[in-house]
C-alpha cells in the first residue's frame, strides 16, 4: 500500500516536472502584496485579492508574458520580506522614496497621488506645528507617512502607529487618535465614503515633498535584478499607452490616479 | 552593530514599558486569583460556574483575540462605555492592555492555586481540624500557606509566559519592546538585528524574573533544609 502511494506520488511529480518545463518560457514571478489597504489591494469577503493594485499587476503580468502568483504578507515585514526572496516584486501601493532605495530598486510610478491628514468634521485642527501641538496621529507602520510625521512633527504631537491602515481608522472611529495621516485616496475610497467614515473629513493641504513621499508608487525588486525591471517597466508603459490602464482606473476611481 | 548600539536607547524604554505593564497585570492578576480559586471550589454552583465559565474562556481563547475584543471592541460601544464614564478607560491602549492581560494571567493562576489548594495534604488539614481551627483560620494558617508553596513553581512558569504574551501589546500601537523594535525596522529594514537585540533583552528579563523566584523559593523552604549546627558553632566560640 505504502509503495504504491509512493510510486503514484512519483508519477506525479514526473508529470508535475515535464510540464513545468513545458511552460517555462512563461517566466515565474511571485508578487507580494498586503491585502489590507482599500481601494488598492484588499482581501473580498470571498477571500480573493482585490484591488487596484492586483489588477494592475495582473495586467502588467499579461503585458510583460509573466506567470505570476501573489504573496499575501503584512506591510511591515513587506521589504524584509522581498529581501528573504519569499517573492519577487512589491506591488503594493509602495512609494519610491531614497530611504527603500537603499535597500531595493524601483520600477517606474505606476500612480501618485498626494497624503492628507483626516480629522472629525469641523474640528478645525491647522495643520503647523503650533496647530498639531500635543494631538495624537495614527498612521501605518512602516510608511512614508509615519517618517513624515516623525521628521516634521515628532516633538510636538504623539504617533501611533499601527499594522494595517484599517486598524488605524478604527482608532479615528473610535475616537481614541485626533489625526490619521494616509494617502488621500485610500483614505477616501477605505474610509471617508463607509458607513465607519461618516462625520470625518480631509484636513489641511495635500503632501507630495519628494523628500519623504517620493516619487509615487512603484514595483520594488530585489537589487540588481534587472531584467525583472526592465521587462516590468516596458509592461507599465504598454498598458499605459494601450488604454489598459484606463480601463483598470475608471473601474476605481472617477479622476486620473497616474498623476502628473 | 552601530544600528543596534544606536537603538539600545530606545529598546530600554521599551523594555521599562514591557516591565512596568507585567509587574502591573501581575500584581493584580494575583491580587483577583486567591478568590477566585477559592470560588472556583466553592460547593455552591452559583459561586462555582461563573468562574469556571471565565476561566475557560480565557484559557481557551488566544491572547491576541481577547485583546483585540477589548480594545477594538470596546471602541464599537463607545455611546455606552462614555454615558457609563468608563471611556475615559477604555480609550487608553494602555488601560486596554492592562485589563486583558490581567483577566488572563488572574484565570491562569486562580487554576494554578485551585490545584495547589486541591493538593494540600488531607492529613495537615485533618490535624488542623483535631485542633480545633474554624473554617477560616484554617484557610488563614495550613491550606493557603502551603498551598502558596505548592503553587510557586508553577506560577513563576506563568509569569515568564505573561512576560512574553506582553509583546502582543504592539499591536494596539504601545511602544514596549517588541513595539520599539518594530518602529526602527519600519525604517530601517533590518528586522534580524533588531529582533535579535529584543531577544536578548526579553532573555536578560526573564532572567530576572526567574532569579526573583528562586529566592522567593529558597525563603518559603526553610523547614525543608538542614539546620545550621549549632555545635560546630559552639566549639569555634569556645
Amino acid at each position: 500500500m505504502l509503495r504504491k502511494i509512493f510510486a503514484t506520488t512519483i508519477a506525479a511529480l514526473a508529470i508535475a516536472l515535464i510540464a513545468g518545463t513545458a511552460s517555462a518560457e512563461m517566466k515565474k514571478v511571485r508578487i507580494g502584496t498586503e491585502g489590507a489597504y482599500p481601494p488598492f489591494n484588499y482581501i473580498d469577503s470571498d477571500g480573493k485579492l482585490q484591488g487596484f493594485d492586483v489588477d494592475i499587476a495582473n495586467a502588467l503580468c499579461a503585458a510583460a508574458k509573466l506567470d505570476c502568483e501573489f504573496v499575501v504578507q503584512d506591510w511591515d515585514g513587506m521589504i524584509p520580506g522581498l529581501l528573504a526572496k519569499k517573492y519577487d516584486a512589491i506591488i503594493a501601493s509602495m512609494s519610491i522614496t531614497e530611504e527603500r532605495k537603499q535597500k531595493v530598486d524601483f520600477t517606474a510610478k505606476y500612480y501618485s497621488t498626494p497624503a492628507k491628514f483626516v480629522t472629525k468634521a469641523g474640528a478645525n485642527i491647522e495643520i503647523t506645528k503650533a496647530g498639531l501641538k500635543g494631538k495624537t496621529v495614527a498612521v501605518q507602520r512602516a510608511t512614508i507617512h509615519e517618517n513624515f510625521l516623525q521628521d516634521n512633527f515628532g516633538e510636538v504631537i504623539e504617533i501611533r502607529s499601527y499594522a494595517t491602515q484599517d486598524e488605524a481608522n478604527a482608532d479615528l472611529a473610535a475616537g481614541r487618535v485626533d489625526l490619521v495621516l494616509a494617502d488621500s485616496v485610500a483614505l477616501d475610497e477605505g474610509f471617508l465614503k463607509t458607513d465607519a467614515g461618516k462625520g470625518f473629513a480631509f484636513t489641511g493641504p495635500g503632501f507630495t515633498d519628494r523628500k519623504w513621499f517620493g516619487d509615487g508608487a512603484g514595483i520594488a525588486i530585489r537589487k540588481g535584478e534587472d531584467e525583472l525591471r526592465k521587462a516590468l517597466n516596458g509592461a507599465i508603459e504598454q498598458i499605459r499607452a494601450d488604454g489598459t490602464y484606463k480601463n483598470i482606473n475608471s473601474k476605481y476611481f472617477e479622476f486620473d490616479v497616474y498623476g502628473g | 552593530m552601530e544600528l543596534i548600539w544606536n537603538s539600545l536607547p530606545r529598546l530600554f524604554d521599551g523594555a521599562l514599558l514591557t516591565i512596568e505593564i507585567t509587574a502591573v497585570s501581575v500584581a493584580l492578576g494575583l491580587l483577583a486569583a486567591v478568590p477566585l480559586a477559592l470560588l472556583r471550589l466553592s460547593h455552591n454552583p452559583f459561586l462555582r460556574l461563573p468562574v469556571y465559565a471565565y476561566i475557560f474562556y480565557f484559557r481557551g481563547t488566544p491572547f491576541i483575540v481577547q485583546l483585540f475584543l477589548i480594545y477594538y471592541g470596546s471602541g464599537q460601544f463607545r455611546d455606552t462605555l462614555e454615558s457609563a464614564g468608563l471611556w475615559i478607560f477604555f480609550r487608553e491602549a494602555y488601560f486596554c492592555a492592562i485589563l486583558a492581560l490581567t483577566l488572563n494571567t488572574a484565570a491562569y493562576t486562580a487554576e494554578i492555586f485551585r490545584g495547589a489548594i486541591q493538593g494540600v495534604p488531607f492529613g495537615e488539614i485533618e490535624a488542623a481540624r483535631a485542633c480545633g481551627m474554624s473554617r477560616g483560620l484554617l484557610y488563614r494558617r495550613i491550606i493557603l500557606p502551603k498551598a502558596l508553596r505548592l503553587a510557586l513553581p508553577a506560577y513563576s512558569n506563568e509569569v515568564v509566559f505573561l512576560l512574553q504574551t506582553t509583546s502582543i501589546v504592539s499591536i494596539i500601537a504601545l511602544l514596549d519592546l517588541t513595539g520599539v523594535a518594530r518602529v526602527i525596522i519600519a525604517r530601517s529594514f533590518e528586522p534580524y538585528k533588531l529582533f535579535l537585540a529584543a531577544a536578548v533583552i526579553y532573555l536578560v528579563m526573564t532572567y530576572g524574573v526567574l532569579y526573583v523566584f528562586k529566592k522567593v523559593e529558597f525563603w518559603l523552604s526553610g523547614h525543608l533544609r538542614e539546620r545550621p549546627d549549632d555545635s560546630v558553632k559552639a566549639v569555634v566560640v569556645r
